[in-house]
């Protein structure tokens, strides 16, 4: 029956078409709804069943945990601060209403460039910008103005990707630029202590805060000198402020279990930037810097703290671009979560180091690999020399 | 001795239909395409014009380049036509068999007095050196090299193969009079699977034999090669196929060009599927005409197996270096709604968002030939490397080519791949990706800028 429509509307879109503009966007709904049936005319004729378009998806399915928990905290967040309380369904309400204005604007400028560009380049529509479309409004604080928001997608999805050529030939995780973006063109809405909890009514749910009652999470309050407030555990289940897909390991490592099972990230990726991270924020435990509250953070709460977890499981491992080769992906994951930690300890503006961390090492992604396979290369030389003396 | 070579990368797929080992029919037909397009690299030059008869081993077109390659008809009769495609190239040959076989007798060859050169002339002369590919490039082999080995390999984990071992059953030692033979004219590695150790092919002379234990593609003897004895620039190894070296076998023992061999007839478009005897060049029709499941579906004819066999159809011939005939269902027919999400239990995929790894590894599956996706950039990483067993970066030689960079190319080992090297990478590459197709114009482009 989907077929038959699609057949009957089909030539509106073809060269020629009234609606050739929207061919792309035709073809991208058509390939949504039935899998092409497309055959093969060279090489194989049999293909695995899976491809980019499920690939995407079950990453978005990995990240919805968290963004369900993210929803139900942002509720949580605001009601406790209000000094209030009411049941979870209520704090899950407000949190989707919430979240939901700002996933729909991240999808709609996102996407709308993806079309766009897909429609002048003649290309189908990629599913790249399903995920990063996600990550987006998780890794931000909740206040950020979807104005704003909007700008940093545009500018991430054009100066990111596209420029370079699309899903698949970017350097840098377009998530992270839009939030890099965010950092240092507003630097006042992406940290401190007045981003992190929703301070407004939507559809008579939820408080109406006031400026003075403000809280920052608890990586800020470390690196402004305070004692840290709350203890493993709460970090682990994440009641606490803090970007809206971040807070919860546990609902993290969900996401993380059904990407490790579909093979989807990589398991030597992960496992190293959590390795990277322990050992460093060790090495700072046992380094006696007493002036430093940062340093002083058990190893073991600094993997659970802040966007560790997140940005271990759903950034570091993004297959675009972290280091291809399965040895360099040892080596990417551990100075990941290294850096991370460092930049957390020593630099006193900005408490959270994952986001450079992982930005920094994409930079270096392409230099790891090239070391191994330059090593593959001279191996090939050397075989050729002995052979030829 | 016998070295054994364990292989951990690679995939078996588990197709329906694989062939019985029995044979239905000794088939002949009434007319056999000569192909000139099934050797790679060959220019053909017409021998045998339109109407003139030949007899089977009778030159019917030689090399432009070398004027020595030849290709024999494999039976005799009369050239019916020669037929063209675009660019007036030549796709084939039509011989019409006539009754009486003659065949071409070049005489019983004694192998312990045979020069190198007389051997190769033989070889040349009966059309059997076109068998003989060479890497780099993967083309048909210059008779004016000498490669530093020949490789064969008696194996093939493809899925729907023909079993080499039932194959040969019977021919053993014409197999084996091929290999010495093989070996007067370089040394000679061959390549068995481990459940061939205790067959009637061992124990083979004249030849350095190792083992592959593995998934495919172990029976590839680009495998082979990278673990063996790797070719650097500059080198030359050659290869033949072991239906071929029995071809040789059988010239050595008679002094005649038989270019019979045994097919398997296999698929889940095959009612009975089981082994055929035919000469190479057969009509497809006459192999699998009502033996084809009779359904509204489309079906594809593929000659050769699913991985690197070609399209074809029931007008098309049987390719010279074919050794199965597959059949499986099309699939442009089937409108499958939202499978991107789908659990989908009965399409096979390495990936483990679909649920067909809780039917275990034995299930059969009758996929078809839908790509299932579109192409894309190469977005995941290490795919290509899981299934690679050779000592090579596949993803970073694939982006090489792609670009265009030629020293690049180099370095990373093209000179040691052909493009069924990459046939499983193909198959589960999530980017869908035409990894042989581009292997193949890179190897040619490679070749034409080196000459």
């Amino acid at each position: 029956m989907i077929k038959k429509l699609f057949d009957k509307i089909r030539p509106n879109f073809e060269e020629g078409g009234k609606l050739k503009s929207f061919h792309s966007v035709f073809e991208g709904f058509e390939s949504f709804l039935l899998v092409p049936n497309t055959t093969s005319k060279s090489g194989v004729s049999i293909h695995d069943a899976i491809d980019s378009k499920r690939i995407m998806s079950f990453v978005v399915i990995a990240l919805l945990p968290a963004l369900f928990f993210g929803m139900y905290n942002i509720g949580l967040q605001n009601y406790t601060l209000a000094g209030q309380s009411a049941s979870w369904f209520t704090y899950f309400l407000y949190g989707f209403l919430v979240m939901l204005p700002r996933i729909v604007v991240s999808y709609a400028v996102g996407l709308g460039i993806e079309f766009v560009v897909a429609q002048w380049k003649k290309e189908e529509i990629q599913e790249g910008y399903l995920v990063t479309g996600l990550l987006i409004p998780m890794i931000l604080p909740v206040n950020t103005p979807l104005w704003m928001m909007a700008l940093a997608v545009a500018f991430s999805v054009i100066f990111a990707k596209e420029i370079y050529g699309g899903t698949g030939m970017n350097i840098f995780n377009p998530a992270l630029v839009a939030r890099a973006f965010l950092f240092f063109a507003y630097p006042t809405s992406m940290s401190g202590d007045k981003v992190w909890v929703c301070d407004s009514q939507f559809f008579g749910l939820g408080n109406a805060l006031p400026d003075t009652m403000t809280q920052a999470t608890a990586l800020g309050e470390a690196a402004a000198d305070q004692a840290v407030s709350g203890d493993f555990w709460q970090y682990v289940v994440g009641t606490m402020p803090g970007s809206v897909g971040e807070t919860s390991v546990i609902a993290i490592a969900i996401g993380a279990l059904i990407l490790l099972w579909t093979r989807i990230a990589s398991w030597k990726t992960m496992s190293s930037v959590f390795v990277g991270g322990a050992i460093v924020a060790f090495l700072f435990n046992v380094s006696g810097l007493d002036s430093n509250e940062v340093a002083k953070i058990p190893w073991y709460n600094h993997l659970v703290l802040g966007g560790f977890a997140f940005g271990a499981v759903f950034m570091a491992t993004d297959p675009v671009t972290s280091a291809r080769t399965e040895k360099g992906k040892y080596i990417y994951g551990f100075l990941i979560g290294a850096l991370a930690i460092v930049i957390r300890v020593l630099n006193p503006g900005y408490p959270e180091g994952m986001m450079l961390a992982i930005l920094f090492m994409n930079m270096f992604a392409p230099l790891i690999d090239y070391c191994f396979v330059q090593k593959n290369i001279s191996k090939r030389a050397k075989r050729m020399k002995v052979n030829n003396d | 001795m016998k070295r054994l070579f364990k292989i951990r990368k690679g995939l078996d797929i588990n197709l329906k239909g694989v062939a019985e080992k029995s044979i239905s029919k000794t088939l002949t037909s009434k007319e056999y395409a000569i192909s000139p397009i099934d050797f790679h690299g060959f220019v053909p030059r017409i021998l045998a014009k339109e109407g003139t008869h030949v007899d089977a081993g009778t030159p019917v077109f030689t090399d432009k380049a070398t004027e020595r390659i030849n290709i024999v008809s494999p039976v005799s009769g009369t050239i019916k036509s020669i037929v063209r495609g675009e660019r007036r190239k030549i796709l084939h040959a039509i011989v019409e068999a006539d009754d009486k076989s003659t065949i071409v007798d070049f005489g019983k060859i004694d192998l312990n007095n045979i020069s190198r050169e007389n051997l190769s002339d033989l070889l040349l002369k009966s059309g059997l050196f076109a068998f003989f590919r060479q890497r780099p490039y993967d083309v048909v082999a210059n008779p004016d090299d000498e490669p530093k080995g020949i490789f064969v390999s008696t194996f093939s984990k493809m899925p729907l193969a023909a079993d080499f071992t039932y194959v040969v059953e019977g021919q053993e030692s014409t197999f084996k009079t091929g290999i010495s033979a093989l070996s007067k004219l370089a040394s000679v590695y061959v390549g068995i699977s481990p459940e061939q150790i205790n067959t009637d092919i061992m124990p083979i002379h004249d030849a350095e034999v190792s083992v592959f234990n593995g998934p495919n593609p172990s029976g590839n003897v680009g495998v082979h090669i990278n673990k063996i004895s790797p070719i650097n620039k500059g080198e030359v190894v050659w290869t033949i196929g072991a239906e071929e070296v029995i071809f040789i076998g059988r010239l050595i023992e008679t002094g005649k060009v038989d270019l019979t061999r045994r097919i398997a007839i296999a698929g889940s478009g095959i009612q009975q599927p089981q082994y055929i005897e035919t000469l190479i060049g057969a009509p497809l029709a006459d192999l699998i005409e009502g033996n084809v499941n009779k359904t509204e579906k489309h079906q594809r004819i593929i000659d050769g197996n699913p991985l690197v066999g070609r399209k074809s159809s029931m007008n098309g011939y049987l390719g010279a270096h074919t050794t199965e005939v597959s059949v499986i269902p099309e699939g442009d027919d089937v409108d499958e709604v939202l499978g991107w999400i789908m659990p989908r239990f009965n399409d096979f995929s390495t990936n483990k968002s679909y649920f067909s790894w809780l039917s275990g590894k034995n299930k059969q599956y009758d996929l078809d030939c839908r790509i299932k996706g579109g192409e894309r950039h190469m977005i995941m990483s290490s795919e290509y490397e899981r299934v690679f067993p050779m000592d090579i970066y596949p993803s970073y030689l694939i982006k090489a080519i792609i670009t265009g960079d030629i020293d690049r190319q180099e370095e990373l080992g093209i000179y040691e791949v052909a493009p069924e090297d990459f046939a499983v990478a193909e198959f589960i590459c999530s980017s869908k990706l035409e990894l042989q197709k581009i292997v193949r114009e890179g190897l040619d482009i490679l070749r034409k800028e080196n000459a």
